[in-house]
């Protein structure tokens, strides 16, 4: 149900296996996220700079329980048949892909929600890092406002 | 004993990834052992005293400075998380 590793994923692999462990399923949501080539552009007057790599650190032990954490705590909030996370760690280039999210249920909304929950704790309160290498600098990655934001949304819910 | 680890940018200011210590009689808490271990590195100073942006763990939970601490506790220290 949930990976941390350095190797690649499959994406078609991941939705066969899905959809075989949901039984019957009325929907699967997936959602993939991959390395961008720039980086901190957007809405603070900083420049973009462009990655040549990027190295994920996590807290091995913890970052499964955290994720496992996250994942039950969809399980009770929607009905899911099935739930997959993977995160990949270690040095990536850009436009490999780092994480995956698949939700499976009867129905849509409830694999679309549970998908965005998911992601939004994963990435305030799962144990990974972001370091960021641009030619000879390299700085980590700052956490930004709108990751806190989107976890806020779910508080009332 | 306590086994204390350190992560990403905390990892590199503080020059090392874990360290093991006795318990200190003098160490309650987390804020303790934060004191305690600017005694023992003063370099910490520089991680430890701008701490907003320092998260602790205590047995893989984060957990804030008044967190009590026992013999064997597994405690981290690291930046807010940024993956996805």
């Amino acid at each position: 149900m949930i990976s941390v590793q350095s190797e690649d994923f499959s994406l078609e692999q991941e939705y066969q296996k899905l959809r075989t462990e949901a039984g019957d399923v009325g929907a699967i949501v997936t959602f993939t996220g991959i390395v961008r080539e720039l980086y901190g552009g957007t809405g603070d007057k900083r420049v973009a700079t462009k990655t040549d790599t990027l190295y994920l650190e996590h807290y091995p032990g913890m970052t499964e329980t955290s994720l496992a954490n996250i994942v039950d705590a969809a399980q009770k909030k929607w009905p899911l048949l099935a739930v997959r996370v993977i995160h990949r760690v270690g040095e990536l280039k850009p436009q490999e892909q780092i994480v995956f999210v698949g939700t499976a249920s009867g129905h849509r909304q409830d694999a679309f929600d549970a998908a965005q929950y998911i992601m939004d704790f994963l990435k305030s309160r799962a144990p990974f890092w972001k370091k960021q290498s641009s030619g000879k600098d390299s700085h980590w990655v700052d956490a930004r406002v709108s990751d806190a934001e989107a976890l806020a949304r779910w508080q009332d819910s | 004993m306590l086994t204390i680890h350190y992560f990403a940018s905390v990892r590199e200011a503080v020059e090392r990834s874990e360290e093991q210590l006795e318990l200190p009689e003098n160490v309650a808490n987390i804020g303790d052992l934060i004191e305690h271990l600017l005694l023992l590195h003063p370099h910490f100073e520089a991680v430890f005293h701008n701490d907003l942006n320092i998260l602790i763990a205590v047995n893989q939970t984060v957990v804030d400075k008044s967190q009590a601490l026992e013999p064997g506790d597994e405690i981290a220290f690291f930046p807010p998380m940024t993956g996805g």
